[in-house]
């Protein structure tokens, strides 16, 4: 049985940590909405980008780029893009348990702390490290996606995915992983797991796209700016997922820690009313053998 | 009457989404005029006036550097920066240009110079826009 003074103590520390983790989660909160609208205002742009280059790509006739073509050296290389801190819930805990499944001969490169731990924990082939802020710049989803690009150009891998948390919402976030490079055969991105409409009526009898100033110039400038760009969205959609996940975590941290210094402080002030009825017994019992 | 749809969107948001009559462009061959039923393109565009017609009307917008895909019934302008004509903050603009020009004549990394040119792309082409359509 602990001692009113051990109860009280619990209750103290208990206090403490529900301080530290309501204060995470305002933080967390406030990150979020900016993270959230980021990537949300991001996604017009990238649909819209993927839906002129589903259309363009499969009408160019012979020209082929090199981010075009493919490859066949077995190895396939990812970009794995964590947080840089825990305390997010299950957040990188799903999203290693992905990256554990692919193949041993995957190259990794990683953006973000925890994928950097988790590659060199488990042994992997780590090509590069690369780190990104709070509220990601474009700079720095170009520096990741030049390396991953140059990695490809060399030939020595066949094709760049890219892994991350997805955002849906602010409870929902899911691992995906999705294929980056060579870019051949596009999906078409999904929102909300709807896809984007395409215009039927584009698709028609018309067999091919004019070209201005020609196919290699427009091709040659819009699809390293694709990769580049699909990069940045990627991470800004990583970083919404982190905040909310974190978010939530501490919300629930915080609520448990509530639940707990209720319950204790009911058991310290049951075991501080019986230790008062246990001395009032004694000193009664003392009174009535004295008399 | 046919209409186009015209579309400019920018990573920030989507500037424009209306049907109009008639865009122009400015590609990098010079302005293209683009009415409906203009056959399937892909062009490269570079900062400058999109000149946008409807009702009889003209908008005007300042666009960045970017791609624009055109079919039979549909614009759709990528392009890092869309500011409307009437948006536009003249004095703001001319103190980015000078900002950019001053920067361009300091020695930087190639890097920071392609990032500070396209900048002071934006600043001309909202400069432009603004001069052209006073009084």
């Amino acid at each position: 049985m602990p001692s009113t003074r051990d109860i009280r103590r619990r209750i103290k520390s208990v206090k403490n940590t529900a301080q530290i983790t309501k204060a995470m989660q305002m933080v967390a909160a406030s990150k979020m909405r900016r993270a959230q609208q980021a990537a949300l205002a991001g996604r017009p742009y990238t649909e819209l980008m993927n839906h002129v280059l589903l259309q363009v790509t499969g009408r160019v006739g012979d020209f082929k780029h090199p981010l075009m073509e493919s490859h066949s050296t077995g190895k396939r290389a990812v970009i794995v893009i964590s947080s840089d801190k825990g305390l997010a819930g299950a957040l990188n805990s799903n999203l290693l348990r992905e990256a554990g499944r692919l193949d041993k001969a995957t190259v990794f490169i990683t953006a973000g702390r925890k994928a950097s731990q988790f590659a060199a924990r488990t042994k992997r082939n780590l090509a590069a490290e690369f780190t990104y802020k709070d509220s990601p710049t474009f700079a720095e989803a170009r520096a990741i996606s030049k390396f991953a690009q140059e990695l490809f150009l060399k030939g020595e891998v066949d094709g760049v995915d890219i892994l991350y948390t997805r955002y849906f919402s602010t409870l929902v976030q899911k691992p995906e992983l999705r294929p980056l490079l060579p870019l051949t055969d596009l999906k078409p991105l999904t929102v909300n797991n709807q896809a984007v409409p395409t215009e039927p009526r584009d698709m028609g009898t018309e067999s091919e796209f004019k070209f201005e100033p020609d196919v290699a110039t427009v091709l040659g400038g819009l699809l390293p700016h694709y990769v580049n760009f699909m990069v940045f969205q990627i991470l800004l959609e990583a970083k919404a997922s982190e905040q909310s996940a974190r978010m939530v975590a501490m919300k629930n941290a915080t609520d448990n820690a509530k639940q707990l210094i209720k319950d204790l402080t009911l058991e310290y002030n049951k075991l501080r009313q019986a230790n008062i009825t246990k001395e009032l017994l004694e000193i009664t019992s003392a009174a009535m053998a004295m008399s | 009457m046919a209409t186009l749809k015209l579309e400019i969107v920018t990573p920030e948001a989507k500037t424009y989404s209306e049907d109009v009559d008639m865009v122009t462009i400015p590609g990098v061959d010079g302005e293209m005029g683009v009415f409906p039923m203009h056959i399937p393109l892909v062009s490269q565009v570079v900062a400058g006036e999109v000149a946008v017609r409807k009702n009889g009307q003209d908008f005007f917008l300042a666009i960045g550097d970017g791609f624009v895909e055109i079919t039979a019934s549909r614009v759709a302008i990528l392009t890092d920066m869309a500011i409307k004509a009437d948006d536009i903050d003249e004095v703001k603009a001319e103190e980015a240009r000078k900002r950019a020009e001053e920067r361009l004549s300091e020695k930087i990394s190639d890097e920071e110079a392609a990032m500070v040119s396209a900048a002071l792309a934006h600043s001309l082409a909202q400069l432009g826009v603004k001069r052209r359509h006073r009084g």
